[in-house]
């Protein structure tokens, strides 16, 4: 038996790892096209309706988005606010915001500016109409009841 | 004779690779966003005098504010809204208690019944958003099953085969009317 075995001549031949690196890059330069770095910190939460009608939101660069629910701070109550941007607004800074998205924007692009309304599905519909209506006022009537996809019976 | 260059030691090259690896792969967030999209009026005018609607024409849906559904002054439930609206929609040219309706010549699709129907959604300040996504989400159903029938019907595809031309004719044939009236004041 032991006439046929080789003494610790047999070694496994070292894996080549030379060709590590370009696959990483590659996995690097596959991130760094589909990466969207958040741009905003959420300060209310926003957990979204379902429903089944719904479609994909194209061009996100023409898209911004008005948050609304309960702040996620407990110590601000329980009460839905508006969040632009960064921080907590009131229905009349819609306008300016709305003007201000627009300047940021290629003129060619302002027609199709759209207003994603991210709303706290347990949010009272007042607050959604008054912004609604402000933003009816200033011009932006693209909008999008952002949502998940679900049964909406299940709300 | 040019002097000889030292090769640069790559073996840390993985390592650099891996950190921004790492970096994109916590930053990234590939998300993609899905919703209803709806086109608001524009602001109506002070004293102008609404446009008169003829009753039979209106479909009523109302939102109260504890989430209960009023259809045509009627109790309703989310559940059957969607059929309900699709039978309001459905062009009947016979019944009078039906939406009116009118021929309409279409290109592709020919001269077809048009509905004059126009749904009117309301909603209470204190309705919850869940609530009226949920509703909005059924009349469009409505709407979308219709349009898939009239695909079907006339070309014999589903909505979503349907070439450019063809879904524009149906989309003409069956416009989304789904009017939302002017928040009223709560007392």
């Amino acid at each position: 038996m032991g006439k046929f075995r080789k003494e610790g001549k047999k070694e496994v031949p070292q894996v080549s790892t030379s060709s590590l690196p370009d696959i990483v890059y590659m996995l690097i330069f596959f991130f760094m096209i589909t990466t969207s770095m958040r741009d905003v910190e959420l300060r209310v939460k926003t957990a979204l309706p379902k429903a089944t009608e719904i479609a994909k939101l194209e061009k996100k660069a023409l898209v911004s988005s008005i948050y609304i629910g309960p702040p996620r701070d407990a110590k601000l109550g329980t009460e839905s606010r508006i969040q632009l941007n960064d921080q907590f607004a009131r229905p009349d800074d819609i306008a300016d915001w709305v003007l201000q998205e627009r300047e940021a924007r290629n003129e060619a692009d302002r027609p199709f500016l759209t207003t994603a309304l991210k709303v706290h599905k347990e949010t009272r519909m007042g607050i959604v109409t008054d912004v609604k209506q402000e933003l009816r006022k200033v011009g932006a009537f693209r909008i999008n009841y952002t949502t998940l996809k679900g049964s909406a019976l299940e709300n | 004779m040019a002097k000889k260059v030292p090769e640069i030691n790559s073996s840390s090259q993985a390592d650099i690779a891996f950190l921004l690896l790492c970096f994109f792969l916590m930053t990234t967030s590939m998300d993609v966003d899905y919703g209803i999209t709806r086109r608001l009026p524009p602001p109506v005018e002070q004293n102008v005098d609404d446009v008169k609607v003829k009753e039979r024409n209106v479909m009523n849906v109302l939102i109260n504010k504890n989430n209960k559904l009023m259809v045509n002054g009627r109790p309703s439930d989310i559940s059957t809204l969607k059929e309900d609206a699709k039978y309001f929609m459905t062009p009947r040219p016979y019944d009078e208690t039906a939406p009116e309706v009118e021929p309409k010549q279409i290109e592709l699709l020919g001269e077809i019944m048009m509905s004059k129907g126009v749904i009117s959604l309301q909603n209470d300040r204190g309705t919850s958003y869940a609530m009226y996504i949920s509703v909005q989400n059924e009349l469009a159903r409505a709407f979308n099953e219709l349009k898939e029938e009239m695909a079907w019907k006339h070309f014999h595809k589903h909505l979503d085969q349907l070439n450019e031309d063809q879904a524009k004719a149906i989309g003409e044939a069956v416009p989304v009317r789904v009017s939302e009236a002017e928040p009223v004041e709560v007392q």
